[in-house]
């Protein structure tokens, strides 16, 4: 249905996440590569359905991983095509040995980063603000306030990228990916021909090179920040009343503006959309305004930079002096909170309300995994099982109460072992599908290796669930990945998940728990949803081709 | 002409049709629009809210502010009551009757209800027996869409166009049962008010 909103109107209505798939696009992209993590994952869906980018022969999937994803698209980038990458926040974590090396080799087709922040934890387990990493790699970062920025910031992205030979990040938070407004088209740009760099030896980072390559960033950076001094998506806006200067970073620019229906602000006001943070402009609103006023998602990243750390200096105001709170996303209440405003009491929360949290769909075939794995353990002490993250996370809830740890991807396995190592047995690991080829293999390896006594279990559903039922890199492998890491033939079991065999896999799991070594048991069954998407898509081919046939 | 409304539902009862709906009426009119909505959790069955914004003014937030919603419109009775604090204090309550239970603590019906009509401006409605009964249990959340209609500050007609192009792949029928669905929901609403 939303595929035919875009193709009625004039102007496309995109998500933030799809104004940045259609921005690349258009401005030429050859691949993108992605591991999926909300909110980031439709800019990758957005590519794959896109018949534009099917016609331009554009390279869109699922990588096994973020780091995986981010080294292809340097490779891409080396070749002189452009590329994009999107990761949500905790992904570039992963891909961050890549991430922080592409800044000393430096591109050489247009590279682009983009992150996807999570601030108040929607879904993530942390909050961490991806500027952070596009400082620690020094190199340039964009962060757009709407989805047209979104969408121009892109072309210029790349611009910048080629310009300087350097990937550039973008950065985005949940808001802006997961809303929808009205985005108007550049002109598409043909994508770049194969052109090696110019220096075969700036891809080799063996000390001698890297130390050269290293200093070429650091002589960058004055380059970067005239860029940054210079740019248009860094805009003072003038305003009468000095008392108060404001700088709003990406999107909090709009939750300050919903606080002024008349768009006209008394006070100067620092736009601010990309860095290294512009410092002429930064200096005229501290010289002429009596206090400032930070308004960013995330950390408090330019509140720290611009305030004195003995508390000397003009009054900075933000999520640090406590004007606003350290942690979560911004919105136009607290925003205006800030600047002294007072809002009207609302109606309180009626007290009938309920929580309604997310839950294990009816049926979901991890119910029987962990009502089968829960039975296998009740003569055990509590507190064994190490679990990861996907839909099974929520295994740690009633009724199950079923795991004890989720910490990051491919951690159930490593943190199991570890505990074995400890001399705390039985351990066991309960890993998904696709979270096992993320980051669990290279786990079940060192497992292995130390012969350490633990049970891995795969839920294979045949799908990344959590995030919306993307193809897993890991259908089909899983028996044969787990015999060639070197576990033993006997000791790799596949289950069906359902409620007719559960006195058998209840046994199962009993048997291996007590098996000295690593043993891995894989419950297969396809996600519901899944199942249900992939039968209506081959009903509609059979009948497409019944019709063919006619 | 600026409206702010909040989508209400559960996981997976496609509060998103109804944005749709509205989101193209209002574009096609030369409106602007701006709609966050919720993506992730992919599991069904947790409670899920979008903020639509429509305005013959350039919007500036994604998020609606608190005490500022003109509706809330809730295809499930104790959604709607979760974004009550997002109300203003003349705003409206479009809500459907058919709780969703899937939790074992789920309120007594008649204090949902009561809680709904204590607010002044509201509109309660069995949207599943009324589209049950045009014949497609599908349409409810059009019946729930044409009660909406006589607040939403855009011409009847129009959402009768957006509905037609929404759902033209899907053949003749789907688009005239979805309309049967939204004049029954407008009806509704029409006796509703003079009670
Ligand atoms: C580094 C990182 N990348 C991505 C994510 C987002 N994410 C959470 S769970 C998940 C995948 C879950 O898939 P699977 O392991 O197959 O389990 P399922 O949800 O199918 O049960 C993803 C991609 C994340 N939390 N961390
Ligand atoms: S989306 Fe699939 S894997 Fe996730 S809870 Fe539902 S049925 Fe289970």
């Amino acid at each position: 249905m939303i595929q035919a909103v875009l193709e009625f109107m004039e102007k496309l209505m995109l998500l933030g996440d799809e104004a940045i798939a259609q921005g690349a696009i258009d401005a030429g992209i050859s691949g993108i590569y992605a591991y999926p993590g909300t909110p980031s994952t439709e800019i990758m869906e957005y590519v794959i359905n896109s018949k534009e980018a099917k016609q331009s022969k554009i390279r869109s999937g699922w990588a096994t991983n973020e780091k995986t994803a981010m080294e292809a698209a340097l490779g891409m980038s080396y070749t002189g095509k452009r590329a994009i990458v999107c990761m949500k926040h905790v992904g570039l974590n992963v891909a961050a040995d890549a991430f922080i090396n592409s800044a000393i080799t430096g591109a050489n087709g247009g590279l682009l980063v983009v992150a996807a922040d999570d601030p108040s934890m929607h879904s993530s387990q942390n909050e961490q603000d991806s500027r952070f990493f596009g400082k620690f790699a020094m190199i340039p970062a964009l962060e757009p306030s709407n989805q047209q920025e979104a969408y121009d910031m892109i072309h210029y992205g790349f611009e910048i990228s080629e310009k300087f030979e350097i990937p550039v990040l973008m950065r985005i938070t949940t808001r802006l990916a997961h809303s929808r407004s009205a985005v108007v088209r550049k002109q598409t740009r043909p994508q770049n021909e194969i052109h090696l760099p110019g220096n075969l030896k700036q891809f080799i980072l063996l000390p001698a090179n890297a130390r050269r390559q290293y200093k070429h960033l650091l002589q960058s950076q004055a380059n970067f920040q005239e860029e940054s001094d210079n740019s248009i998506m860094n805009q003072y806006i003038d305003g009468p009343d000095k008392k108060l200067g404001i700088v709003a970073c990406g999107i909090s620019f709009n939750y300050l503006m919903e606080n002024f229906p008349d768009k006209k602000i008394p006070y100067p006001v620092l736009k601010l959309g990309q860095y290294p943070i512009t410092r002429p402009k930064m200096k005229k609103l501290y010289d002429e305004c009596d206090e400032i006023l930070v308004l960013e998602e995330g950390y408090p990243i330019i509140e720290e930079l611009i305030g004195s750390f003995f508390g000397l200096g003009k009054t900075i105001k933000g999520r640090l002096d406590g004007t606003i709170s350290r942690d979560g996303e911004l919105n136009p209440n607290i925003v205006g909170k800030s600047l002294g405003m007072e809002f009207a009491q609302t109606r309180p929360l009626p007290s009938v309300v309920t929580g309604r949290p997310p839950k294990l769909c009816k049926g979901c075939p991890h119910i029987y995994s962990y009502n089968a794995l829960n039975e296998a353990l009740t003569n055990y002490s509590k507190g064994r099982v190490f679990s990861d993250i996907g839909c099974y996370t929520l295994g740690a809830l009633e009724p199950f109460d079923a795991i004890n740890t989720c910490v990051d991807m491919g951690a159930s396995i490593t943190m199991a072992k570890g505990a074995a190592d400890a001399g705390y047995k039985p351990a066991i690991s309960v890993i998904g599908d696709s979270t096992f080829t993320h980051s669990g293999m290279t786990g079940l390896l060192d497992a292995v290796n130390d012969n350490s006594s633990i049970t891995v279990v795969i839920l294979d559903n045949a799908t990344v669930a959590m995030t919306g039922g993307q193809k897993s890199s890991a259908t089909g492998k899983l028996e044969k990945i787990c015999e060639a890491i070197g576990v033993h033939k006997d000791h790799i079991i596949v289950m069906n998940p359902s409620p007719k065999y559960h006195e058998e896999n209840m046994k199962v799991f009993k048997k291996e728990i007590e098996y000295e070594g690593v043993s891995v048991i894989i419950p297969r069954r396809e996600c519901l949803h899944t199942a249900a998407r992939r039968i209506k898509e081959e009903k509609k081919k059979k009948e497409l081709e019944k019709i063919k046939s006619e | 002409m600026k409206k702010d409304i909040i989508l209400a539902g559960v996981g997976g009862q496609g509060i998103l049709s109804i944005a749709a709906v509205i989101g193209m009426a209002a574009i096609d009119n030369g409106l602007y629009m701006k709609q966050a909505e919720v993506h992730g959790m992919s599991q069904r069955g947790g409670d899920v809210h979008s903020d639509l914004r429509i305005s013959d003014r350039e919007i500036a937030s994604d998020l609606i502010p608190e005490g500022k919603a003109d509706m809330i419109i809730s295809v499930e009775p104790m959604e709607s009551l979760r974004y009550v604090p997002m109300l203003a204090p003349d705003g409206w309550i479009i809500t459907n009757i058919n709780p969703y239970v899937n939790i074992t603590n789920y309120p007594d019906m008649d204090d949902i209800l009561k809680e709904i009509k204590s607010i002044p401006n509201h509109i309660a409605l069995d949207a599943n027996k009324m589209a049950d009964e045009i014949g497609s249990k599908k349409s409810a959340n059009m019946v729930i869409l044409g009660a909406a209609s006589l607040f939403l500050g855009l011409k009847y007609e129009h959402l009768e166009n957006a509905i037609a192009k929404l759902f033209k792949n899907k053949g003749v029928d789907v688009i005239e049962i979805n309309l049967k669905a939204l004049a029954a929901g407008k009806i509704f609403a029409d006796n509703y008010n003079k009670n």
